[in-house]
């Protein structure tokens, strides 16, 4: 994806057991604080009105 | 013997001694530079059967799900595209009788028609020497700097896997930079990426030429043509473009050969193996992996190794 020019950290991988609640809050936070850092995501939109 | 005599000489027999029931190899199309698929069921049939530097499609493509037994000329490449068929079960190898061709390359239509600037009316090949003959001019070009890219950066031109071989190997080339295209793209910014297949994916019209006549694209449906759910508009909008090519360059992950064929169709001459080769390249750094060397090792990503490179899991 990175290299189709989605910017690095936009998209994120991890592996949270079910019972890893305090690992999942933890990635969760990481994960939405780097997003926010990077601004909304100007890829990937269709400017064109949807054809059904 | 000249490489096509040995050819018919080997469809012959194989035909004959009820070997094979069909043999798929080229014959001369209907346009210069380009040869097309021909399927010898009859003697006669492989009259036609020719080999030149216009072979460029890859002829695994017709193996997937057949259920006779399959005599198939094969290059380096499609030679890697047959392990690959057979490692995933899309045909067995006691059904194959494979008759390999070292290969030297083939000619980059695009390329000639390119520089010649006439209506190209025969080709011919002599010695390394590609001779184009138009309406009013002529021209000889070296088959060496006419190559397709992938050919030129091939580092298997002998099939590494064949029932009989139609001339002695030839030599491998060595200290050929394979992905001086990806690095180069790999040191652009996001923003630079971006634009940049922007602008090489703008001419496609989605005929998904590159999608028939690769290989490894032989799922009964493929996601583009699903409806229930549509994974994809079927439209030219840039994202739907993109989703397209890039979901089936993620398909081809590990098991891309670098045939070049969906380049070689491409009637807007994407240079789709952009995609591809990227992928290819990580199969080889992260994994050392190329596709279709051997029968005897599951595919990459078939199976797991606890020291497979996880650095991108949290």
């Amino acid at each position: 994806m990175e290299h189709m020019g989605i910017e690095p950290g936009r998209i994120q991988f991890s592996w949270i057991s079910s019972a890893e609640s305090t690992k999942f809050v933890e990635v969760v936070n990481e994960v939405t604080a780097k997003v926010k850092e990077l601004g909304p995501n100007q890829n990937f939109i269709k400017t064109e009105a949807k054809v059904a | 013997m000249s490489y096509i005599a040995k050819i018919k000489e080997i469809s012959e027999k194989i035909l004959k001694n009820c070997t094979v029931e069909m043999v798929i190899g080229f014959r001369k199309g209907t346009v210069p530079l380009m040869n097309e698929p021909c399927f010898a069921r009859t003697l006669d049939q492989v009259d036609q059967f020719v080999w030149d530097g216009n072979c460029g499609i890859n002829l695994a493509n017709y193996l997937a799900d057949r259920k006779e037994k399959i005599g198939i000329v094969a290059k380096g490449c499609d030679s890697r595209n047959i392990v690959t068929h057979i490692l995933e079960n899309k045909i067995k190898r006691e059904q194959l009788y494979i008759i390999g061709v070292p290969c030297l390359g083939m000619i980059d239509k695009r390329r000639i028609a390119q520089d010649f600037g006439d209506e190209i009316i025969a080709v011919e090949e002599d010695n390394g020497n590609v001779i184009v003959k138009g309406h009013e001019r002529e021209k000889v070009y070296d088959k060496s700097a006419v190559l397709q890219e992938n050919c030129a950066i091939c580092i298997h031109r002998n099939p590494v896997i064949h029932d009989e071989l139609v001339a002695e190997p030839v030599a491998e080339q060595a200290d050929v930079d394979r992905y001086e295209d990806v690095r180069r793209i790999e040191a652009m910014a996001p923003d630079e990426k971006w634009a940049h297949f922007e602008e090489m994916l703008a001419p496609c019209i989605r005929c998904y030429a590159c999608r028939n006549a690769c290989p490894l694209c032989y799922c009964p449906t493929c996601f583009v043509d699903e409806h229930r759910p549509q994974w994809v508009n079927k439209g030219q909008d840039p994202v739907d473009v993109r989703t397209f090519h890039f979901l089936r360059a993620y398909h081809c992950a590990g098991r891309c050969t670098d045939c070049g064929a969906c380049e070689r169709v491409c009637p807007v001459g994407i240079p789709v193996r952009q995609f591809t080769k990227k992928l290819e390249k990580d199969a080889r750094e992260l994994f050392d992996w190329e596709a279709g060397l051997t029968l005897d090792k599951r595919p990459v990503l078939d199976f797991y190794k606890p020291n497979d490179p996880d650095e991108f899991i949290k």
